[in-house]
């Protein structure tokens, strides 16, 4: 791995003036790296971080099921990595004209790194210098403590799909209600539907006195508020102060750091090296976080601009063709699949066309006259500003429900695929099966990154509550054992896990038929949701059925 | 057809109870559905396209191809890592390599074994929901554009006919594996020591390992049986090039070339030891309608281990023949289609144990060999009561080294009490004759490390 050349990073400095003059903000530091196959192979095991922890699966080839991606929140194979400063990588051979390309595209993704808000945890630090030295503290506690080391690694991966990531970024942007505005939501929330006392209309006449006092006093209406309600109820104050006292966090999603902080095993003195371990696997995790969540938004926002700007650079006329064909197999829409680059690029065309019209409107949503909505345009002319806002604010999961409309799917004339086999000829075929919104947006959204959400907690012979939430999917059942054996180790003793499966409903009694011109369809099987609870004790795992899943 | 109809008819008037009964026509539907088509239930999940997060940059802005990781150039080699995996076990927790192998015959009936170093990271995530085992019925809903109604149908894709062919466990990653060539011999040095699977005993009765023949195969100067021209000429050229007799860019006159007694070639008569394979492994494998999937899967799996486990004992010097039945047995030429055949029919295993027979009788292989024979089946026998089945069996002890049955159970029937399994017990054959028989029950779900658990109760 070795830095571009003088030649290349003068034409790519070049690049960032024009970015800037468009509207992009990054650092203006960047490193750039020529790569090799030879350097790739060793980087795509490490998630392209050449700095990353060494762990003996990235010398193994990792199965990885089909569509099992959410096993990996992260992209082996990224040419960007959001460090400070942000480091991309080059093919050895690449044209000048092809690195200009790269380059504004990369360009797109580090602006994006910087700006958007789900990135906000990673910005203060330099992820490359932070691996470094976890990878040395993992080498350094690999040469005393051998092998467990690597157990640890194994357990704390095995859920690190279960970080409270948006827990981090809450803690970051949330400004907590403090003083009078925090009595008042205690008095409201709390103290009035305290032991299921007091009749909705008490509590909307509440409001309403509430009301009335701030308009009658806009200054300190708040205060004086507070203080009929301490006069009405002299226990306020002293419940306030108890509810405060008592408002543990007794349950929590971040199961890593749940461990950290109570398992009696890790807190041990001789086990306490573990838990730097797990921080770093706990940290690693985090940083990946948003990489997942925001691929659409992300690779469409570097393609818009990847095209915007290299188009408008007149320092490589002449090349158009062969950008062309570059930009064709980047960004164009598969016949059947689902390309993000694609999807998101043409969403920012359209949301910038939509805004500069004036379209994002509640005038334009009233309009029911197709011509008119056609021919809609205030003259707003707000659409770049539109959709930095967008860059700067919203995630893959807000964007696709957020804009995907019939206008837009109509526009590139989208549709959800079906599959269907064919017993005469035995093949798949592929249909269209909706061009309505709805159901392309539906499809999007089941295809987004999703891990389960799983509440932990304690119950009083201390073991490890894992509550999976029912979200219509089975957690897969083969990897259960497995990861629940890590749990029970880390957590020093038993673990049980609630979640919901399938159950296939038997048909009512049929007979198999006999003789051969009979030939009867199948009925469709019907399934039915049990909750069951698996336990981990000394190694040895049970299910067994709970109840009926309501 | 017809003739299943037939056998079927005269079975019932033997008597049959439900039980069998409800086995049987479930196989004959298996013929009915599918007529000659063998796939019908093979086809597992539906083809996907590439989801959302398969698109990245480097692919698709530098066209670069992913890198293909070598197990052997990464830091870790194969021995490393399974000496790591066995000091898991002795911590107390399950073994986490995968040795994936895949069988590929070469030419030359060189059948070569890659190893595959797989693993898998565990953990809690969303799963589909599978309504249908049998993958039939709708596949998941993907993102299209262009023309077309609703409903149209825009394209078709044939079902694979080789899925879950011969990669047992390899990763489907795009632009094929992590390979790690390898021939059986070593899969089966590995399988031994990694995996403890016993030396095989010496059986007292040592066969001479060598032969020797003799062929003109030798090359000798001066004197010999059979000059070699060519070699004789060049050796005339090399020595007057020596003399310089010979220059650059002239034409050479022949007439005038020196020819000393020490250049001429002679094929000369020459001893020859001849190899001799010690071992004769006979891999008996039910393909009937009921086996398909899973069990076929892991049969076929354990068989490749064995055979591997028998190039190592036998260093290389092992013959294998492979034997196919369902009512009516046939044997194949290799490995691969041994592998990959399936059809949909009964089941008569008494028809492959009778085919082995009538080999062995035939070409005389008891004199000359150990012999093994190696029977993967579901444990269906249309022939309830091994009437037909047990008195082959007994012919085969006489000669056999050993005979390993292995049922995997496919989950139709009552586990543990699938016919094979019965009639075999019933017989007492499995305690009288223990040194030579041996029978391994697994079920559809078993992994690996079940397979090679078998294997050591089918050969210690």
């Amino acid at each position: 791995m070795e830095l571009i050349s003088q030649h290349a990073k003068k034409i790519m400095e070049g690049c960032k003036e024009r970015a800037r003059d468009a509207g992009l903000r990054f650092q203006d530091q960047s490193l750039e790296y020529i790569v090799t196959n030879r350097d790739l192979l060793q980087l795509s095991p490490k998630i392209m971080i050449p700095t990353l922890y060494d762990y003996w699966v990235q010398d193994v080839e990792v199965l990885k099921g089909q569509g099992r991606y959410e096993l990996y929140p992260n992209n082996p194979y990224e040419t960007v990595i959001n460090t400070r400063p942000a480091i991309s990588f080059y093919n050895d051979n690449n044209p000048d004209w092809l690195n200009v390309m790269i380059f504004y595209h990369v360009i797109g993704h580090i602006d994006f790194f910087q700006n958007n808000l789900f990135f906000r945890h990673t910005w203060g630090y330099d992820f490359a210098g932070r691996a470094l030295s976890d990878k040395r503290l993992i080498a350094k506690l690999r040469s005393e403590k051998g092998r467990w080391v690597d157990y640890i690694i194994e357990f704390s991966r095995a859920v690190d799909n279960l970080v409270g990531y948006f827990d981090v970024l809450a803690s970051l942007t949330k400004t907590r209600a403090t003083g009078s505005a925090a009595l008042l939501d205690f008095y409201f929330d709390i103290f009035l539907q305290r032991d299921g006392q007091g009749t909705v209309t008490h509590y909307v006449r509440e409001i309403e006195r509430y009301n009335q006092m701030l308009r009658d006093n806009p200054e300190d209406g708040q205060l004086l508020f507070l203080e009929t309600v301490k006069r009405s109820y002299a226990e306020f104050e002293s419940l306030y102060e108890k509810h405060h006292r008592e408002k543990k966090p007794t349950e929590s999603i971040d199961l890593l750091q749940f461990l950290m902080e109570h398992s009696k095993f890790l807190n041990k003195e001789e086990n306490r090296w573990m838990l730097t371990v797990m921080e770093v696997m706990r940290s690693t995790s985090l940083y990946f976080q948003p990489q997942i969540r925001t691929k659409i938004l992300n690779e469409g926002w570097a393609s818009y601009w990847h095209e915007k700007l290299f188009l408008s650079d007149d320092r490589i006329g002449g090349h158009e063709v062969d950008y062309a064909i570059v930009n064709a197999r980047v960004t164009s829409m598969p016949r059947v699949g689902l390309n993000p680059y694609a999807l998101g690029m043409r969403l920012f065309d359209y949301l910038e066309d939509k805004a500069s019209k004036g379209k994002i409107s509640f005038d334009y949503l009233m309009l029911q006259d197709k011509h008119e909505r056609d021919h809609y345009d205030s003259g707003a002319g707000k659409g770049r500003e539109f959709i930095f806002a967008v860059r700067e604010n919203y995630a893959d999961s807000m964007f696709i429900n957020s804009f995907i409309d019939q206008d837009f799917v109509d526009l590139h004339r989208l549709f959800v695929v079906g599959k269907r086999l064919n017993k005469e000829k035995m093949t798949w075929q592929y249909y269209v099966k909706s061009r309505k919104a709805e159901d392309y947006k539906e499809m999007v959204t089941d295809s987004l990154y999703h891990p389960p959400s799983i509440k932990v907690n304690v119950d009083e012979s201390s073991t490890l509550i894992l509550n999976h939430v029912f979200e219509g999917k089975p957690l897969v059942r083969e990897y259960i054992e497995a990861t629940m054996l890590g749990l029970e180790y880390l957590w020093g003793g038993k673990v049980c896990l609630y979640t919901s499966e399938p159950v296939p409903v038997k048909p009512q009694t049929q007979q198999p038929s006999l003789g051969p011109a009979v030939k009867q369809e199948k009925p469709k099987q019907e399934i039915s949701w049990k909750r069951f609870r698996y336990t981990m004790s000394e190694k040895k795992l049970f299910r067994e059925l709970i109840d009926v899943h309501g | 057809m017809n003739k299943l109809h037939a056998l079927y008819i005269s079975l019932q008037e033997k008597g049959l109870t439900p039980e069998q009964k409800r086995m049987i026509e479930h196989e004959l539907q298996l013929v009915e559905k599918a007529g000659d088509i063998p796939f019908m239930h093979e086809m597992g999940m539906p083809p996907r396209a590439k989801s959302l997060y398969d698109w990245d940059d480097l692919r698709l802005l530098q066209n670069a191809t992913p890198p293909q990781l070598v197990a052997m150039s990464s830091v870790h080699s194969l021995d490393h890592l399974l000496e790591r995996d066995r000091q898991r076990e002795e911590d107390g927790f399950p073994r986490k390599i995968r040795v994936g192998k895949m069988m590929k015959s070469g030419r030359d009936g060189d059948d070569k074994v890659v190893v595959v170093p797989t693993t898998v990271e565990e953990k809690f995530i969303h799963d589909q929901v599978q309504v249908n085992e049998e993958g039939e019925g709708e596949g998941e809903a993907e993102g299209g554009a262009g023309e077309g109604e609703e409903g149209e149908v825009i394209g078709e894709q044939p079902v694979r006919q080789d899925q879950g062919g011969g990669e047992g466990g390899a990763g489907q990653g795009e632009g094929g594996s992590h390979e790690l060539e390898s021939n059986a011999y070593d899969l089966g040095r590995i399988l031994t020591e990694q995996f403890q699977l016993p030396n095989l005993k010496d059986k007292g009765k040592k066969r001479s390992l060598t032969r020797y023949t003799y062929d003109l195969t030798d090359k000798n100067r001066g004197f010999g049986q059979f000059l070699d021209k060519k070699a004789t000429l060049r050796r005339v050229i090399m020595t007057n090039i020596a003399l310089q007799r010979i220059a650059r860019h002239q034409q050479i006159d022949t007439q005038r070339l020196l020819i000393s007694p020490r250049d001429r070639v002679y094929r000369i008569l020459s001893r020859e030891k001849d190899y001799e394979s010690q071992a004769m492994v006979f891999f008996v494998r039910d393909y009937s309608g009921s086996m398909s999937g899973k069990p076929t899967e892991l049969i076929v799996n354990q068989h490749i281990l064995i055979y591997s486990w028998l190039a190592f004992q036998y260093e290389n010097q092992v013959k294998s023949r492979f034997i196919l039945h369902d009512t009516e047995a046939k044997e194949v030429e290799n490995f691969h289609t041994y592998y990959n055949s399936r059809v949909a029919g009964g089941t008569q295993v008494s028809a492959a144990y009778k085919l082995v027979n009538h080999i062995v009788e035939e070409e005389n292989l008891a004199r000359d060999y150990n012999i093994y024979i190696f029977h993967g089946t579901d444990g269906d026998d249309w022939d309830t009561k091994g009437e037909e089945a047990l008195p082959e069996l007994k012919k085969m002890l006489v000669y056999a080294a050993r005979i390993g049955i292995t049922i995997a159970e496919n989950g139709y029937g009552v586990s543990g009490k699938s016919e094979v399994e019965r009639y075999l017990r019933k017989s007492g054959l499995l305690e009288e004759r223990s040194d030579l028989l041996r029978m391994d029950v697994i079920d559809k779900e078993s992994k690996e490390g079940r397979l090679i658990e078998g294997i050591k109760r089918l050969i210690s």
